[in-house]
């Protein structure tokens, strides 16, 4: 019976989030497309806690469903209030979009079945569980992040340093937000602070359960769209040198720790035994800040403006603050 | 006896979400399916979370579940009068 109830909430589940990807793309509207689209998101976090990947759910929720949402409802602000619908749901770019997507669809689909009938002994997942003990965290899904694969969390970091240097090089920062009214104003108060803790405490976390540098710098980023949605035209960011210094910080100890342990004969990233954890430690804590200063970077459009005062009621939506 | 209380609770909460949603799809204009879907959210989650936290047996996770029904609460209140003072605004101009 109760097995029965949970196969229900799967399909309910997986219909739903194919009925609202459909009717998030579908959308003629596109605020209402991308609150659907931020729709989509939740349920797939909540997806992902169904499948015993907190970690997954953790990201999605804040970065797919929360941060991407806001960068899309930023963007939708720009845009002129009379969108030419027509243009994006036909031509060949949407068709070869279409295209691509179901073939890359169907590539995966492929894959999954074939993962799940190989008679496969060696299974990842036992790989790294045997090793666990050698890579200075117990949270398996960090140690895949920044010990095994330490590879491929760098080189994220760097798109995400590359994708930060473009906006920063074509985008003036968009126009701020008016003063809250007291209402939000509370609301910015209280909940920024909570943000930030939750952010240190996912970071700290990471090493031993689901949360790591991500997560703390998605929730960070919260933060700082709180703040700027609240008139705060910086985002509560720090100066134009130091938001720079941040932005590279997350790659810069990445790599200088990646080369400082080839001195002691290791191979570049190789950590040492007794001080993986501390390395780690070190640099999730360098990458939770450069991910929050890119992502508070990319929602304001370009360098935060710092340090200007705003006078409360006074509306420069048209003003195009830029730096 | 816990068991069946929670069980009550967590009806109770779901009754309170159908009706939300009943309300969401029904009402007439945005200012009443923001009071019928508020309701649903402080009331609903509150009566699911006490059910849960009676259900859950250890004084931490009860604890985790009432934080995260405050948070939703001061959230749900501080957007439902968001979105209605920016639609009295857009009505008046």
């Amino acid at each position: 019976m109760l097995a029965y109830l949970w196969n229900l909430l799967d399909l309910v589940l997986a219909s739903l989030v194919v009925a609202l990807g459909w009717a998030a793309v579908a959308s003629t509207d596109l605020r209402r497309g991308v609150v659907l689209f931020i729709a989509f998101g939740l349920l797939l976090a909540i997806i992902w806690a169904r499948l015993n990947a907190p970690d997954l759910a953790l990201a999605e929720a804040a970065i797919g469903a929360g941060l991407s949402g806001a960068l899309l409802l930023a963007a939708l602000r720009d845009e002129p209030a009379t969108v030419d619908d027509i243009a994006y749901k036909q031509g060949p770019v949407s068709w070869a979009t279409g295209l691509l997507s179901l073939v890359v669809g169907g590539a995966f689909a492929w894959a999954l079945l074939h993962a799940h009938s190989a008679a496969d002994p060696m299974r990842l997942a036992d790989q790294v569980s045997t090793h666990l003990e050698q890579s200075g965290v117990s949270n398996p899904v960090t140690a895949v992040l920044l010990n095994y694969r330490a590879y491929d969390t760098l080189l994220e970091l760097a798109v995400l340093l590359a994708a930060v240097l473009g906006i920063i090089a074509v985008g003036q920062a968009r126009p701020a937000y008016r003063p809250a009214g007291p209402l939000f104003g509370a609301l910015v108060g209280w909940l920024v602070p909570l943000l930030i803790v939750t952010g240190g405490y996912l970071l700290w976390v990471g090493a031993h359960a689901p949360g790591g540098a991500f997560q703390a710098g998605a929730l960070l980023a919260g933060a700082a769209v709180m703040l700027r949605l609240g008139g705060n035209p910086g985002a509560g960011l720090p100066s134009a040198v130091t938001q720079r210094w941040l932005l590279v910080s997350g790659v810069g100890v990445f790599i200088a720790v990646g080369l400082i342990v080839t001195v002691d004969g290791h191979a570049f990233l190789q950590y040492p035994h007794n001080g993986s954890g501390m390395l780690i430690l070190l640099i999730e804590s360098a990458a939770t800040l450069a991910i929050a200063t890119t992502l508070a970077l990319a929602y304001i459009g370009g360098t935060a403006p710092v340090g200007q005062d705003v006078a409360p009621g006074e509306e420069f939506k048209n003003q195009g603050l830029s730096d | 006896m816990i068991d069946f209380l929670s069980m009550l609770l967590i009806i109770i909460g779901v009754a309170f979400f159908a009706a939300g949603s009943i309300g969401l799809l029904r009402l007439p204009d945005l200012y009443t399916r923001l009071h019928a879907l508020t309701k649903a959210d402080n009331l609903g989650l509150g009566m699911i979370v006490i059910g849960l936290a009676l259900l859950s047996g250890s004084l931490v996770m009860a604890v985790k579940l009432i934080l995260v029904w405050i948070l939703v609460l001061a959230g749900g209140a501080a957007s439902a009068h968001l979105i209605a003072q920016q639609a009295l605004r857009r009505e008046r101009a």
